[in-house]
């Protein structure tokens, strides 16, 4: 396990350098400049601001100094936030994004197995109808028309969650459910296509012949074997997540960093994407590594040995 | 109960099939006894209805099965009248089943432990400890080695021969009065089939359970059962003990199963096989559902259904032939042969029993 970790971690290294590399050469092509009212500005004015960043060096210059500083934790400068560094910028705002991920995911994935359970036990009935038609409403409709129409609804006509903003636990609500829409519509699917084919295995048969009732049934073997593909999304919902956030954030002004990711965008605030490039890839890295850890505990027939070579 | 010796009778069983086509009749009126400690096998082709007939017994039908009539009576209960959660307390601990394939028939998350102790913590509230004391034990007696470390394993890590083992022992936990064995040694190699077969016979004798044996193969049949029911296209058609099935059978169908088995002395280079294929059961013919595969059908097979006739106090079969009037056919060779082998061992039988009195009756290998 230890060995297998730390194959994992070096190959997440390499993940997060190809990505630094990419993003670094691929964010220079933006068009535009850092330099907001540049018209204004005299010409040594301009060299004075570029050599006071370092963007009169040439790419590669800046690309390796880049590199020197993010190996030792320094990832530069805000150029929109002036003498904040990025590392105290990302790290104040992180804490709202990750509550609002984490929360979508957690309250997405558990519905979805209800849901998808739910629809699977009563296959073929009006239940399995609604809960499909649910699950791809829920997946053909974007996170974002979902926001709006939950601040509308939920926020504006029934005045029970906050519109926007960010303050407690009620402001995280809505945006919460705007995000963890997809999740569960995805994890529903694969839960109920994947039980009513476990509910149909001789061992489900086998458990039915010991004398279980249904719901031991469910409960003890079809649920956790009916959970092993849903663990293949996880990743990808996760993705999936982490760029909804970033246009329901902005919808809901929540300083996460989403809402940052698209205004440094915006501003060529080099430095602030390339952090924020770094943590979104660090954090799918994870979420993978997660995931692939879970599968063995889910899955025994898959689990972890410590022969990996 | 018609006979105190009888552990389970199944008297007039219909179960029909709803589907999109109209009503598949799975199950066309089936009566047998299962008699306390024997084993019963029932023998057929597939699509015959054995199956069906054990999975109704056990109330685990699928939705569109519809028990249009019949009784099925355990301990003077008729389980056909018992509610889903009264069933749920007589599956696993009254009657147990053994499945076809061992390869799919356990829980791939579930240690092989716990699997075996479940019976034992639903049935008899056990706690988990206690339970998997006994599930210790029972892996013992089916005979898996080194049981103490295996029952934290999973099923990916036992042979197919293991899991049967394991199989057998979920069903063995609560020492049912009846065991269902649907073609138990199927999907294993021959080997391992017969490991399988004697185990059964062995732990029969230990836990004094009576045995309904499901399976296609005769060869099986012979070593296992003590009576044998033949079923073709929902019905039974010959019932009788195990030698008289294999030595004197009277019914087309069997002569032609019996036909299609090699044996030991078998020549040729050609086994013969039952020519056509099972009637649709969406619309069953009327007469004998096997007079159109049937070289000695007679008329009246297309016309009226045969009762069963009598051969012996223990051997019925389901045919014209029998009926005196019929004309005298001469069934195929090899039967010929089998018949003449059987009447020469009970002469053998009868005069030594007038010299010596009884003794014990000389098993045939198959």
């Amino acid at each position: 396990m230890a060995k297998y970790l730390a194959k994992r971690i070096f190959y997440l290294i390499l993940t997060l350098f190809i990505v630094i590399t990419v993003t670094f050469f691929l964010m220079k092509l933006l068009p535009g400049t850092p330099l907001t009212n540049q018209a204004k500005l005299s010409q040594s004015q301009i060299a004075l601001i570029y050599k006071q960043y370092g963007l009169d060096k040439p790419e590669w210059q800046q690309y390796l100094l880049y590199l020197a500083g993010a190996v030792k934790g320094d990832f530069g400068t805000s150029f929109q936030f002036s003498d904040q560094p990025v590392s105290y910028l990302l790290s104040s705002r992180i804490g709202p994004s990750l509550q609002i991920g984490l929360q979508a995911m957690v309250v997405g994935v558990v519905l979805g197995i209800l849901v998808g359970a739910i629809g699977a036990m009563r296959q073929n009935t009006w239940v399995d109808t609604t809960t499909t038609v649910v699950s791809i409403l829920g997946i053909s409709i974007p996170s974002f028309v979902l926001a709006v129409l939950l601040q509308y609804y939920l926020g504006l006509k029934a005045q029970l969650f906050p519109i926007a903003e960010w303050g407690g636990f009620i402001y995280t609500v809505l945006p919460t459910l705007a995000l963890g829409a997809t999740p569960l519509a995805e994890s529903a699917r694969f839960v109920r296509t994947e039980m009513v084919d476990v509910l149909s295995s001789d061992y489900i048969e086998l458990a039915k012949a010991k004398g279980l009732s249904r719901m031991g049934v469910i409960y003890h073997h079809a649920l956790r074997n009916s959970l092993i593909p849903l663990i293949t999304i996880v990743g990808p919902l996760a993705v999936n997540i982490m760029t909804g956030s970033m246009v329901v954030e902005n919808i809901f002004s929540i300083p996460g960093i989403g809402e940052q990711f698209v205004k440094s965008v915006l501003t060529n605030d080099y430095p602030t994407i390339m952090g924020l490039t770094i943590i979104y890839s660090f954090m799918l890295c994870v979420v993978l590594l997660f995931t692939d850890i879970l599968y063995g505990i889910v899955d025994p027939r898959i689990r972890l040995t410590g022969k990996a070579n | 109960m018609d006979n105190e010796n009888n552990i389970l009778e199944v008297r007039n069983l219909q179960v029909n099939f709803k589907t999109y086509a109209g009503d598949v009749k799975a199950i066309r009126n089936v009566s047998f006894d299962l008699r306390k400690g024997e084993t019963l096998a029932i023998v057929g082709e597939s699509g015959s209805g054995k199956s069906v007939t054990t999975r109704t017994i056990m109330g685990l039908n699928a939705s569109n099965a519809d028990i249009a009539s019949g009784s099925i009576m355990y301990k003077g209960q008729d389980l056909l009248k018992k509610s889903e959660k009264e069933m749920e307390g007589i599956r696993g601990q009254d009657i147990a089943e053994i499945f076809q394939d061992p390869m799919t028939s356990l829980d791939p998350t579930m240690k092989i432990g716990r699997q075996i102790a479940e019976p034992l913590m639903v049935h008899k509230g056990m706690k988990k400890d206690k339970a998997w004391a006994q599930a210790l034990e029972m892996m013992k007696l089916v005979g898996i080695t080194d049981a103490e470390s295996r029952i934290n394993d999973y099923p990916h890590q036992f042979s197919g021969g293991m899991r049967q083992r394991i199989v057998i022992a979920i069903a063995l936990i609560n020492y049912p009065e009846v065991l269902i064995a649907d073609e138990p040694t199927t999907a294993l190699d021959v080997t391992i089939q017969a490991q399988i077969l004697n185990l059964m016979k062995e732990l029969q004798d230990k836990i004094s359970t009576s045995i309904i044996f499901i399976t296609h193969d005769l060869g099986v049949v012979a070593g296992m059962a003590d009576r044998v029911a033949v079923m073709y296209a929902g019905k039974i058609v010959e019932y009788g003990t195990v030698d008289e099935i294999f030595y004197n059978p009277k019914h087309p169908y069997t002569w032609g199963l019996l036909s299609s088995m090699p044996t030991l002395d078998s020549s040729g280079d050609e086994l013969p096989s039952i020519p056509g294929t099972p009637p649709d059961l969406l619309d069953p013919p009327t007469g004998d559902a096997f007079a159109a595969r049937n070289a000695y059908a007679l008329k009246i097979d297309t016309e009226q259904e045969p009762p069963f006739f009598k051969v012996s106090d223990t051997h019925y079969a389901a045919t014209w032939l029998l009926h005196p009037d019929a004309p005298k056919v001469t069934p195929p060779a090899q039967i010929v042969e089998r018949q003449e082998k059987y009447a020469k061992m009970q002469q053998a039988l009868a005069r030594a029993q007038q010299t010596t009195g009884p003794v014990e009756e000389e098993e045939e290998q198959q």
